[in-house]
């Protein structure tokens, strides 16, 4: 057993054989002192919104926080690229003791008559909520002089977690949708909430509804375009992925326009094809939809099976650990190991909570190590007491894994290939197979010891 | 992406559009990691210190470790001691490192945390440890950039730990800068070839360019140990490279402990490369030994070599200030011509060096400090160049203008040549000319029509 912070202790639990799920402390602030893997009410927010391409985004704070989120998201768009720029008031020190509310006026102005957006949003850093600047007051003198929604996003850093920013980006997104006219919406549609086109995910989860017969209106924010939000209330079903992120919103729209919604993941097999079914069974009022379902099913699976046992027969018994950022997209990632035959030896998130982290000890072998807000010490430590062949991640997680010899496979924003639906289960298992059985690995001292 | 820039150029007063600098905290953890058994800490919000460690793993694939005080709304009222002490208290508790190098955000610097009186009353209720050492250096993110916290940090190293104790030691310091682990790597190999004895720091080489050998450590065997810090003020003397990033750390100690200073420019291309040589052979008092010369004679030669496929070539430039100033030397010796010189980082001093290194060869070049990328690539749109030179953000102008790029400085997110192989000194130089020349008839290559296509160049 590794040495932990006292104060870390209830956020790591050991599966033990038969024992009941352990309530596990989680959604709490990073312990000060510790190597959190976490970020910012801003991180959250940024990520959440950065997807919508025809929108400006503009980071009001000084420059880092404009700096390090300049396209790093890989949310790809199908036509505008607007969103790809780094756009910032670059805050400096006259600024704080004088506010930016000017400096960011003639900001926006400027930007919107160069590029014709279709919306703005700001984004307040830490510091605008200390110096006062009234942001709203901004965003309402804009508007009204352009004629474009100008929304502020309340994601000051400290004021909570990764999280509070999704919330905050959800609360600008609602105040776009209704705002649009909903004529010639069929009846069987849909928003996808929470998926964000990474390598291309959202057009292959389209082709799918397409084929299905369902429309779907707006992807938030996958590829997503602000007249899409806008009538995104015309939907019938809300289907949300990434929940952690867009819970919030689900259920602004089915309080306000009794849209219902349901947790869907695009992941594996099991979890995409549950995800279809689960609309096909909303919209029974007409039977084909179903039938299409199990046809694409049946005929998706059959196009990807045959290769996947192959790359199962290799990857049997290999073990895992799995650190994302939530702790929904972990529960998929454990049902597709399994499909090829791995264990997940260690599970973790930065923001799970407390049913989210029962769930994963009731799916877990015994044994299994979960954990909530992990750092590079434990992580490192536990990988080597589990001897795992292949690390699933984020950009921070990753060369920690190649130093101690394991393979690593990005699940993050920096994926290459899209990892969504059929197609993506498939490519996961080929660069999960090309990772954990490079030959690379024969060299690490690790592997070459055991020999 | 950038379909939407126009050649016209207006006014902007309010605006940063694709940056080339990014904030005072990263540059400052990067400092830090310089010392042996150092925990960077960032007294801020988690976010700061979460992307200030990703930003540094995507350029270097190494882990890399700091701690936050994880401000909450609570301290962003009541100042952030509470936090920042328990905060030492677990980082000593836990991490037992040598050394925790706090350095604040803009959050921590608004509300106005007084961290040398935070430090003092967490040494008086015993939070750190006996034997412990916490240093801080002032950062706020609204002023400067990355390399202005990479400078305060180094500062901080010279004001907590540099001592006098009168017996002159037969070493010099010598002060890096913000560069790469290589880099050092390398100006240690010279140091080490010229016969001196030097104390370098910051150091991050065996730290962020670590072998892998199957573990994980979260303090590696690198870096500038407390000892050979304390120590710098009793070296002979320091030599400082680069004006932004080192020459305050020089500075200091100068005021400090009496100790003289060389300061030199960052020792890229010939030139530079030749004044650190020779501040070496002075202030070491040693001759430069025969392996040095034949160096700088296999540069010389490859310079004579190439020299026409570099004449007259209009090159844009876009890095860190004095990465920039050391460049522009270089290529002004090969005899290109850098049409557009622009730095993200504030400084009036970048502006006047390279327009002295340029006023013969180029008297009409554009030098810009606190500039972006957006301006670079209306510029260029305006009269273009034939090559661009910066960090891995110019590819997005490169691509939409078709115009051969090397990447140079920080950050570089796509590519690994400068993970390995430093772009200082002679042999640094070698590499920096191979990357331009290969460049440019790669280009060439691709794009002349069939007549133009060379066999041998």
């Amino acid at each position: 057993m590794i040495e932990l912070l006292p104060e870390r202790q209830p956020q790591v639990v050991r599966k033990a054989d038969g024992a009941p799920a352990a309530d596990m402390a989680c959604g709490k602030a990073s312990t000060a002192g510790s190597v959190s893997q976490r970020a910012c009410v801003f991180c959250g927010s940024r990520v959440v919104l950065y997807p919508i391409a025809d929108a400006l985004h503009i980071v009001h704070g000084p420059i880092g926080c404009a700096a390090y989120t300049w396209d790093i998201r890989g949310a790809l768009s199908s036509g505008s690229q607007l969103h790809r720029n780094s756009f910032s008031t670059d805050l400096q020190e006259m600024d704080v003791i004088f506010g930016g509310e000017k400096k960011l006026e003639a900001t926006l102005l400027e930007l919107i008559a160069h590029h014709q957006p279709k919306a703005a949003f700001i984004y307040s850093t830490c510091i605008v909520g200390l110096i006062g600047d009234d942001v709203s007051a901004v965003c309402k003198r804009v508007s009204a002089k352009t004629g474009i929604p100008v929304l502020g996003v309340h994601s000051e850093g400290f004021k909570g977690t990764k999280k509070d920013g999704y919330r905050a980006a959800c609360e600008a997104v609602y105040t776009l949708v209704g705002t649009g006219d909903t004529a010639g919406i069929a009846p069987h549609s849909i928003n996808i909430l929470g998926e964000f086109n990474l390598a291309g995910e959202t057009w292959i989860l389209r082709d799918y509804y397409k084929r299905l017969g369902i429309e779907v209106v707006a992807c938030i924010t996958g590829d997503s375009r602000i007249d899409d939000i806008r009538r995104a209330h015309g939907a019938k079903l809300n289907l949300v992925q990434c929940s952690g992120s867009m819970t919030s919103l689900a259920k602004m729209m089915e309080r306000d326009y009794g849209i219902p919604f349901k947790r869907v993941s695009y992941f594996g097999i099991e979890d995409m094809s549950a995800a279809l079914y689960e609309a096909a069974k909303y919209f029974s009022d007409d039977p084909t939809i179903m039938h299409r379902a199990q046809q694409l099913v049946r005929e998706e699976v059959a196009a990807i099976y045959p290769e996947l046992q192959r790359y199962k027969q290799k990857l049997v018994g290999k073990k895992a650990a799995i650190y994302v950022g939530g702790a929904f997209k972990a529960f998929s990632l454990m049902r597709a190991l399994r499909l090829i035959g791995m264990e997940t030896a260690i599970v973790g998130s930065q923001t799970g909570d407390k049913e989210d982290y029962k769930q994963l000890q009731e799916m877990a072998d015994p044994g299994t190590i979960i954990v909530d807000d992990s750092n590079p010490l434990e992580l490192a430590k536990f990988c080597l007491e589990k001897d795992v062949d292949l690390f699933i991640g984020g950009v921070k997680e990753r060369p920690i894994a190649h130093k101690l010899g394991i393979g690593f496979c990005d699940h993050n924003h920096e994926r290459k290939e899209p990892l969504a639906g059929y197609i993506g289960m498939l490519n996961f298992a080929k660069e999960v197979y090309a990772s954990v059985a490079s030959p690379v690995w024969q060299f690490a001292p690790r592997r070459a010891r055991s020999k | 992406m950038l379909n939407g820039t126009t050649a016209e150029i207006k006014p902007r007063e309010a605006l940063r559009i694709n940056p080339a600098k990014t904030c005072q905290p990263i540059g400052a953890m990067y400092a830090a990691l310089g010392i042996h058994g150092c925990m960077p800490h960032s007294h801020g919000s988690q976010g700061c210190c979460a992307y200030h460690r990703s930003h540094l793993t995507r350029h270097f694939k190494e882990p890399v470790i700091a701690t936050t005080s994880s401000f909450t709304e609570g301290a962003s009222v009541f100042g952030g001691l509470a936090n920042l002490n328990q905060a030492l208290s677990n980082i000593f508790t836990i991490y037992n490192p040598e050394i925790v190098a706090v350095h604040t955000t803009c959050l921590s610097e608004v509300i106005g945390d007084d961290i040398p009186m935070m430090i003092k009353k967490s040494i008086e209720d015993g939070t750190i440890p006996k034997g412990k050492v916490v240093i801080h250096a002032n950062t706020p993110s609204f002023v400067g950039s990355h390399v202005t916290g990479f400078a305060n940090m180094t500062t901080a190293m010279v004001r907590y730990l540099a001592e006098k104790n009168g017996h002159r030691l037969f070493q010099l310091n010598l002060i890096p800068g913000f560069v790469d682990p290589a880099d050092i790597r390398e100006l240690k190999r010279i140091v080490a070839e010229m016969g001196v004895k030097a104390v370098v720091f910051p150091d991050t080489s065996g730290v962020l360019d670590l072998p892998q050998d199957g573990r994980y450590r979260m303090f590696p065997h690198g870096g500038t140990t407390i000892e050979e810090l304390k120590s710098t003020g009793d070296s002979s003397c320091t030599i400082a490279l680069g004006h932004f990033t080192s020459h305050p750390a020089a500075t200091e100690l100068d005021e400090k402990c009496g100790v003289g200073c060389a300061f030199l420019e960052l020792p890229i291309g010939l030139t530079e490369t030749d004044r650190f040589i020779h501040a070496l052979r002075n202030y070491g008092g040693v001759d430069v030994p025969a392996t040095i010369g034949d160096e700088r004679g296999r540069l010389l030669d490859a310079m004579s070599d190439m020299h026409q496929y570099f004449h007259k070539k209009r090159v844009a430039i876009a890095g860190d200030p004095d990465h920039v100033i050391a460049l522009t030397q270089f290529l002004s010796d090969l005899d290109m011509k850098p049409a557009y010189v622009i730095t993200g980082s504030p400084g009036k001093h970048f502006e006047q060096r390279v327009t002295e290194i340029l006023k013969d060869q180029v008297p009409d070049a554009v030098v810009k400090q606190n500039s972006d990328l957006f301006a670079l690539h209306q510029w260029i749109k305006n009269a273009p160049v034939d090559l661009i030179i910066g960090n891995t953000y110019c590819k997005y102008i490169a691509r939409e203008e078709k115009i051969p790029f090397v990447r140079f400085g920080f950050p570089v997110l796509d590519r690994m040549g400068h993970r390995y192989f430093p772009c200082v000194g002679y042999m640094g130089a070698l590499r920096l000319m191979e990357k331009m020349n290969d460049a440019l008839l790669d280009h060439k290559d691709r794009e002349c029509a069939d007549e133009y296509f060379e066999l041998i160049q």
